[in-house]
């Protein structure tokens, strides 16, 4: 079971992707972090501490569960309907920029879902996409915008991100076989 | 100004989906599975304050409100439920249909059955109508009120409203007072409230007592003062002035100086007491205006939670059940 990322390598590149945000923004104007549930929210409220640290300014941070918003939702006609979660945008999403934080990127079918559930509470200006681990095997044009790392694998491979928000450890962990 | 953060933990239901095709009452639902309904109605909830009130969840699914008796607050709440999650709903109320001409109630639903809807939602002024129809039909059935027997998302949202204002269910004392003989209200929340370790007291005319009440694990009295002392919750049940043929009391102004929800009796209960009322109300017969009107009341909070807990019930049960194999 490799660890492709352990705890210093995720601080450091959850730092550069902050960085790489107020450059490309030039500041933090307008913008608004949106987590996906579950890891996507722990990690953008760690991007906006270090936003926070790095301009001094707060950034609206939001929680979404895009489980009733996914394409394969009642298409099996036996077994357990997927746990809905909270939804938390406690502020208005319309002409801000989202950052819409995500743990892995791989079919893009997520993203989709995130995209249109945001659509949803308004129009913002734009959308940016920011995931600690792009493992490719696209089924829709979605791009990342800002991309922790970059991991080659195989289908029959999956990745897990542990957080220690929720799994009491940071790391990623590249596993043969099981689910994706 | 600064930024709005969250601050809430998440707890993970014990289950994930509900154990049948149909929500027929609260007697044979799980306490766990009593939670993931009210977890997931709190996510149903915050859909209802967004600016586009929809979600894609139940898109494509056919939902049939069966109604053969009046009800606005039911029928209304179930129908915003439905919509809200982009299923088509088809209304059938009484006056229209065929049963005024003679169509029995099994026919009705397999004739409605044949049209390939995925889900009826059934009142109906007989005990058992819905068990019924959950036999001889494919679609899930669910129960909006069936004669006497029960009307189990009404004890849902009821539920998560005290959940809401307490924080919990185990422990509190929680007293029904009213017409406790013809009420499927009651019923359901007895079944809920005993499941879930609440204290429950009911109270009301002895001519309007089940036989055998406390059966269930509840404690009755007709004493309304007993009932209501130290109560975290007050619950008042509609007298069904529909129902009754026979005298059940002397007058309606007695059933309120006996029984009535006043102000005074409200400072026998705890301090941060919340008084509920399942709708329609009869002002000044089991509770006075200023005790409904007063900042005790969360009788519209009721109302507004029945559209999140009826959206949880439809997406749980629309998804098809994960039956259980063992008989």
């Amino acid at each position: 079971m490799p660890v492709v990322m352990d705890a210093d390598r995720i601080a450091r590149t959850l730092t550069r992707i902050a960085h790489e945000i107020v450059e490309r923004n030039k500041g933090v104007d307008d913008l608004a972090l949106v987590g996906v549930r579950t890891r996507g929210v722990h990690l953008a409220r760690r991007l906006a501490r270090t936003l926070k640290e790095i301009t001094g300014d707060d950034v609206p941070t939001g929680a979404l569960d895009i489980t009733l918003y996914r394409d394969d939702l009642m298409r099996h006609a036996v077994g357990p309907q997927p746990l809905v979660r909270r939804t938390e945008i406690p502020f208005s999403i319309d002409d801000r920029k989202i950052l819409l934080v995500d743990d892995v990127l791989y079919t893009g079918r997520t993203t989709r879902a995130a995209l249109d559930a945001l659509i949803d509470f308004g129009r913002p200006r734009g959308i940016q996409l920011i995931v600690l681990v792009d493992r490719g095997h696209r089924e829709l044009p979605i791009k990342a915008d800002y991309v922790g790392k970059n991991l080659p694998t195989a289908p029959d491979q999956s990745v897990q991100v542990c957080l220690q928000e929720t799994d009491n450890r940071d790391e990623v962990v590249l596993q043969q076989g099981g689910a994706a | 100004m600064s930024a709005p953060v969250i601050t809430r933990v998440e707890d993970m239901p014990a289950v994930t989906s509900l154990r049948r095709k149909d929500l027929l009452g609260i007697a044979d639902l799980a306490p766990d599975e009593i939670s993931l309904v009210l977890e997931t109605a709190e996510a149903m909830k915050e859909i209802g304050s967004r600016p586009i009130k929809k979600v894609p969840a139940l898109r494509g699914k056919t939902v049939v409100n069966l109604f053969f008796e009046p009800s606005t607050r039911t029928r209304t709440s179930f129908e915003i439920a439905e919509k809200r999650l982009s299923a088509d709903t088809l209304n059938i109320a009484i006056a229209s249909s065929s049963v005024v001409k003679g169509e029995t109630l099994a026919d009705t639903a397999l004739n409605l059955e044949a049209m390939q809807p995925d889900m009826i939602v059934l009142r109906h002024s007989s005990s058992g109508a819905c068990h019924l129809l959950a036999r001889i039909c494919r679609s899930a059935i669910i129960n909006a009120g069936d004669g006497m027997h029960e009307h189990p998302t009404q004890a849902l949202l009821d539920a998560f409203t005290i959940r809401e204002r307490k924080q919990r269910l185990a422990g509190l004392k929680v007293a029904i007072v009213g017409d406790l003989l013809h009420s499927r209200v009651l019923r359901s929340n007895i079944h809920l409230l005993t499941k879930m370790g609440a204290d429950v007291w009911v109270c009301g005319p002895p001519t309007l007592f089940p036989t055998d009440i406390t059966r269930f694990g509840v404690r009755a009295t007709s004493r309304v003062d007993e009932a209501v002392a130290d109560a975290d919750v007050i619950m008042l049940l509609r007298i069904q002035l529909e129902r009754m043929e026979g005298a059940f009391f002397p007058s309606l102004r007695e059933y309120f100086n006996v029984f009535g929800m006043t102000e005074a009796r409200l400072r026998l209960a705890k301090p941060d007491v919340i008084i509920m009322h399942p709708g329609p109300m009869n002002r000044g017969v089991e509770i006075a205006s200023e005790v409904a009107d007063g900042p005790f009341s969360v009788i519209l909070d009721q109302v507004a939670n029945g559209v999140a807990v009826r959206m949880a019930v439809l997406y749980l049960l629309a998804g098809g059940a994960e039956h259980e194999t063992a008989a």
